[in-house]
């Protein structure tokens, strides 16, 4: 029987009704009284330093009430990387400022150098032409190759670094000697050079802003398009403008997807809030699309070589990477971090790998930002890992299913340390491969292959078998990996007199429910029904602190923290019950929302609990305070670590090259699930974009730096038409063992887990057509490229 | 985007009136021309609807074959021309999507010309009559490479007249961000010939493949251009598609075309 | 500036628009309709579609004088008269089929008209019709689900 309540309910989403009925209130639905118009000037070269910016005109323009430069920000902080990575030789990483609009220099198109605001958006639109018109930009050498970028010294980025590296990090330094004996002495060896598209995340929801100053109190009030409103909040006031945090509150509204692109604070944000202040006005500012093409954060952007030693039954002996990763022209936010902890910690993969080093040499080149998008890290782990297993397998001649369950970590080795340093805590791989191989109908692969072949196409499968490190997580671990943040989260549970419930979380809902999913959790534990609860997120005035939500960490460390602030609301109910029932508090038990003496039948029910602490006629001051509210801060020991199988089947038309996805099945251990349609949801989402990353997206800059694949007319993203229903299977649970929740996260997995299944069926498919010679195609696995391996 | 002054008249006598003043431009269903003004890239001091003139609309059978209205939307004809002409209707109701056949027409694609648009292969190898307010002109003479047409200044579409071959279809291959034509190929049998119009693929716009033609003018089969090779010099290389990506989809399409006829 | 009047989820509505003005920016700006969404400036992602006169339109894509006397359908008038859901949304929450719920006006918009056109359709009707509304949360699963759903017929178990 489906549950119809509380935790593992399949409850239906609560937003939805006003998402479904035109009434969400996202960034750009708002509009201030009194409200400016924001619009910014972006450099057309990539790099090139500026010589001159006439304003004179522009501000003279019909409705233009004030123009910007980076002049006007050059003595105001810049916008900080959150890691700071350390070089093998122990150099701190290169951390050139990013400043609110370019200032000497512009460093990629789109990099926004001046902005105007006017009466409306098509006189700041008009006036941001004239300036344009009006600047002067000698253009530069544009540094977009990454491997040009380190060998050039005369070129660069950014002046005061002379090799455009921001760092050369090592993986465990200390196995490198060891992994270079191990791979030099082994029996076999695969080797895979390969490229890890560079993605535009693509929200649907283009970045927006609305800055606000009230001069009455000095206060300021961003509105904005974040993940993450609180750390927009600290970077906006502790590093760039200087506000005091306790003046600027940040809403972050109803959000249209994220993604990674909305975790971080942009330069946009700092300056509508200093031209609100300037102007006593509110300016607003939403990106066109060609604006978050030019200007959003990128993603992925690797280029690797993977190396797999190996016995001749295709036991695992080491694994060594080198990377260069593309950081775009200045830090991001998360920047520094997603090339290397999110990435080189997982290169052990789910196996029990004796030799793993990484290397990763991070880039400065005139391009867009890059930074963490859906996975962050992981997918380009997983892919390196697991294009090289299925190269290696057909190498060798091995079943790719045999290898990958030959070489897993057993049930009985957790927990499991890695060579690279992650603490495994649970798992149970072998049991999510029997399941995809089942769910997936292996063993009738054959038949479907025939009826392929009578249709005239190639079909192929394939298969990856991935884990990752969700959570992003505990402070102390990540404080002595280079966090200059902690990474617990908050939530306050209030029980207001009449019962009902508000839950304050840092955790910021754009697409994932927790608007539904958090109640959920309160109801099984407070026995209270759900629709007594409501959740408010996004607004720094109303919740205790927030890291916000990105890395699948809602529930994972939000979640808990609500479910440890949940523990002292029992707690505080049992001593009120107590005074209430004249009895020991050690005599009272909590059940479905009654407080009872044990071994009696009285007993309090949860709203009788709640009026009293409101009501408190007689309580006894000294021992216990009025009030049912309480906050927990939760700091996680440890990541968590979802785990799973997925199969992918393809049908290759060898005479177009066109690959379609006929067929995804998952097994994914999520542990503990709270609410199993959202889970489906957030699967299908990330395996939907991961078909996409494997299949159609990239992102191409020319050698001046210009960006070809700058709209939707280039820039190829999925349609409903480009891939089929999944399949997915979550009966494989091992429930984290260090949230008392015992959830792992599920926002991620899918990104992660599917490029690598689709690559491995299109070359599957290939092979088994005879086309022997193509052993690698890189993503994305595009028709021009199938048909051009199969002819080449 | 820049403003500008907006009218719409209702004869075509009034459009040819207005599109004669300076700065105007003609509006059909916008699909193409407005986002390009949303990039500043146009920027017509007068626009000049055309979706309100009555004259210009519709689907119907006359002199010379299928009479389609300039200002007909694709979904439309897609509806309305699926019983004289199925291969002309099912490629009017491939054109992008939805949304865009309900705005999009034919005039405005053709007048366009845009080399990765479907109609013009459909024009091309149908041999249709593109009539104008001023004259009628061939199709092959119409189209003149990269959006460049036989239009004059002021001149605009009125209809399109499609005599109906025996035998047609049109197969496409999209491009996989914007779904325009990667490549398309039209093929079209009647009794004196068969015409193939290729879309997407040339480096000059819409063109007649000419060997393909005469293969299958004599045996309407896959079978008889399988010889054949397309010169990948005179195709087009993008981000999508190398040009001998694009000679080998011209003559996969080709075949698969002629199967479906 | 000119006057144009039309007819907005059966109510008349007039106001003054300059040519430029796109039927999008009429009806958020204009007339506070803040449910159709803008998602890009090419006209692909679909995210502003209304019916225009029954037919689906992208509303960034026209312009509001263009469809001056026309009756314009949103997403706001897509409930029932007593405000509940209707069939179609109903089946998007009940399938799950919307997560940020940003493409989800267009989304709506394009299947009533979908199944307005095709009350029956197969997977792959419905796959091909949204082929102009670009969804980046849901791979589409639970949307193409909601839709087959709506029109009455069964949806795969999973």
């Amino acid at each position: 029987m489906p549950k119809d309540h509380g935790i593992g309910a399949p409850s239906k989403r609560r937003e939805d009704i006003r998402f479904l009925t035109g009434r969400g209130v996202y960034t750009d639905d708002i509009t201030v009284h009194g409200q400016a118009a924001a619009v910014f000037v972006r450099s057309t070269v990539a790099h090139g330093r500026i010589k001159s910016i006439n304003t004179a005109k522009a501000a003279a323009m019909p409705g233009v009430l004030a123009v910007f430069t980076g002049e006007d920000f050059k003595d105001v902080g810049g916008n900080p990387a959150g890691w700071l990575i350390k070089s093998r030789n122990g150099e701190p990483m290169r951390e050139p400022k990013r400043p609110v609009l370019a200032h000497g220099k512009v460093r990629h198109v789109g990099d926004a150098y001046a902005a105007v605001v006017a009466e409306t958006y098509a006189q700041a639109k008009d006036a941001a032409q004239q300036l344009a018109d009006d600047s002067v930009i000698e253009e530069l050498p544009a540094i977009i190759d990454m491997a040009a970028a380190l060998a050039n010294s005369s070129n660069r980025v950014h002046d005061e670094i002379p090799d455009n590296q921001c760092y050369d990090w090592g993986w465990i330094e200390d196995n490198r000697a060891k992994v270079d004996a191990a791979i030099k002495a082994a029996p076999h060896v695969t080797t895979l050079e390969l490229v890890n598209n560079r993605l535009v995340p693509n929200a649907m929801e283009p970045r927006a802003s609305i800055g606000e100053y009230f001069p009455g109190t000095g206060d300021y009030k961003l509105t904005t398009t974040s993940q993450n409103p609180h750390l927009t909040r600290l970077l906006v006031a502790a590093f760039v403008l200087g506000i005091p945090e306790n003046k600027l509150t940040v809403v972050a509204p109803d959000v249209g997807g994220g993604f990674g692109s909305k975790i971080y604070h942009y330069g946009e944000e700092a300056l509508v809030l200093a031209a609100a202040k300037k102007l006593h006005r509110p300016v607003k500012w939403t990106a066109e699309r060609s604006e978050s093409f030019l200007s959003d954060a990128h993603g992925r952007d690797h280029v690797t070589k993977i190396e797999l030693a190996c016995e001749k039954d295709g036991t695992f002996i080491a694994f060594r990477t080198e990377t260069m990763a593309n950081v775009g022209a200045y830090l991001s936010n998360f920047s520094t971090v997603t090339p290397t902890f999110l990435h080189g910690t997982l290169m052990a993969g789910p196996y029990k790998v004796p030799n793993v080093y990484v290397n990763v040499k991070t880039v400065f080149t005139n391009t867009a930002p890059v930074d963490a998008y859906r996975g962050a890290g992981r997918p380009e782990a997983t892919y390196s890992l697991e294009r090289v297993i299925d190269k290696m397998c057909r190498e060798l001649g091995l079943d790719p299913f045999e290898v990958r369950r030959k070489n897993f970590i057993t049930t009985d080795m957790f927990p499991y340390t890695t060579p690279v340093a992650l603490a495994y805590d649970t798992g149970n791989d072998p049991a999510t491969l029997d399941t995809v191989m089942q769910i997936a109908d292996v063993a009738g692969f054959e038949k479907r292959a025939a009826a392929s072949k009578a249709k005239g196409k190639l079909r192929g499968m394939g298969l990856s078998t991935w884990i990752e490190a969700c959570g992003i997580a505990p402070s102390h671990l990540v404080g002595i990996l280079g966090a200059r943040v902690g990474l617990y989260d908050a939530a306050t549970v209030r029980v207001n007199a009449t019962g009902n419930i508000s839950v304050m979380v840092g955790a910021h809902s754009h697409g994932q429910g927790h608007e539904t999913v958090f109640p959920q959790i309160v109801a099984s534990k407070l026995g209270v029904p759900e629709s007594s609860v409501e959740i408010v997120h996004g607004d720094t005035s109303k919740i205790p602190f927030g890291m916000g939500s990105y890395g699948s960490r809602s529930l994972a460390v939000c979640g808990v923290a609500m479910d440890k602030a949940l523990d002292k609301i029992v707690a505080k109910g049992k001593k009120i019950a107590a005074h209430m029932l004249e009895a020991s508090e050690s005599d009272i038990t909590f059940a479905d929302g009654r407080f009872s003496v044990a071994g009696t039948d009285k007993a309090k029910t949860f709203g009788e609990i709640a009026f009293s602490a409101y009501v408190p006629h007689n309580y006894p001051l000294e021992t216990l305070e009025p009030g049912l509210e309480e906050t927990a801060f939760y700091d996680p020991a440890n990541f968590t670590y979802p785990a799973g199988a997925y199969l992918c089947e393809v049908e290759v038309d060898e005479g177009t090259g066109k690959v379609d996805v006929v067929a995804f099945h998952c097994a994914d251990d999520f542990g503990n699930i709270m609410n199993p349609m959202i889970v489906e949801g957030q699967v299908h989402g990330g395996v939907g974009q991961g078909i996409g990353q494997a299949l159609c997206e990239f992102t191409t800059y020319d050698e001046t730096g210009q960006l070809l694949t700058g709209s939707y007319m280039d820039y190829p993203m999925p349609r409903a038409e480009d891939v089929p229903f999944y399949n997915v299977d979550y009966s494989c649970q091992t429930p984290c063992t260090h949230n008392p929740l015992g959830v792992k996260g599920c926002g991620e997995a899918g990104a992660i887990g599917s490029p690598p299944a689709v690559v491995n069926a299109v070359i599957d498919a290939l092979q088994r057509g005879g086309h022997k010679h193509v052993t690698h195609i890189d993503m994305p696995v595009s028709p021009s490229r199938v048909w051009s391996a199969i002819n080449g | 985007m820049h403003n500008f002054d907006f009218v719409k008249p209702a004869t075509i006598a009034d459009a040819a009136k207005a599109l004669a003043g300076d700065g105007a431009q003609a509006l059909s269903g916008g699909q193409t021309l407005i986002p390009t003004m949303k990039q500043r890239l146009a920027a017509p001091g007068v626009l000049v609807s055309l979706t309100g003139i009555a004259e210009m609309q519709g689907v119907c059978m006359g002199d010379g074959g299928l009479h389609i209205g300039a200002a007909t939307p694709h979904a439309v004809v897609a509806r309305e021309a699926a019983k004289h002409y199925p291969a002309l209707a099912a490629l009017a109701g491939g054109i992008g999507d939805p949304a865009v056949r309900s705005r999009g027409t034919i005039g405005g694609s053709i007048a366009n010309n845009d080399p990765a648009a479907c109609y013009p292969s459909a024009v091309l190898a149908s041999g249709a009559t593109v009539v104008t307010n001023k004259r009628k002109i061939a199709a092959d003479d119409y189209f003149q490479g990269l959006f460049t047409t036989a239009l004059e200044e002021g001149e605009f579409i009125i209809e399109v007249v499609f005599p109906i071959p025996a035998k047609a279809a049109y197969v496409k291959f999209n491009q996989p961000a914007s779904r325009f034509a990667l490549t398309g190929v039209f093929v079209a049998k009647f009794a004196n010939g068969v015409r193939v119009g290729v879309t997407g693929a040339g480096n000059d716009g819409v063109f007649r493949w000419s060997d393909a033609e005469k293969a299958l003018s004599a045996d309407f089969s896959a079978g008889a251009i399988a010889g054949l090779k397309v010169d990948p010099a005179g195709m087009n290389t993008d981000l999508h598609g190398s040009a001998a990506y694009r000679a080998n989809l011209v003559k996969v399409l080709t075949q698969r075309a002629v199967s479906a006829a | 500036m000119t006057k144009v009047s039309m007819t907005v989820n059966g109510k008349s509505v007039s106001g003054e628009v300059e040519g430029r003005t796109l039927l999008s920016a009429f009806l958020r700006e204009g007339l506070g309709l803040t449910g159709t969404h803008v998602g890009c400036d090419t006209s692909q992602c679909g995210a502003c579609v209304v019916h225009v006169d029954g037919k689906p339109v992208k509303s960034c894509t026209v312009f509001a004088a263009d469809v001056a006397g026309a009756s314009v359908k949103t997403i706001e008038g897509m409930a029932n008269p007593d405000g509940s859901l209707g069939v179609i949304q109903q089946a998007f929450q009940d399938h799950h089929g919307l997560q940020c719920g940003f493409c989800t006006p267009g989304m709506v918009m394009s299947a009533a008209a979908l199944l307005a056109e095709n009350p029956k359709p197969s997977e792959h009707d419905v796959r091909h019709y949204l082929d102009g509304n670009i969804c980046r949360c849901t791979g589409y699963h639970n949307i193409v689900k909601a839709v087959l759903a709506a029109s009455g017929q069964s949806v795969p178990a999973e």
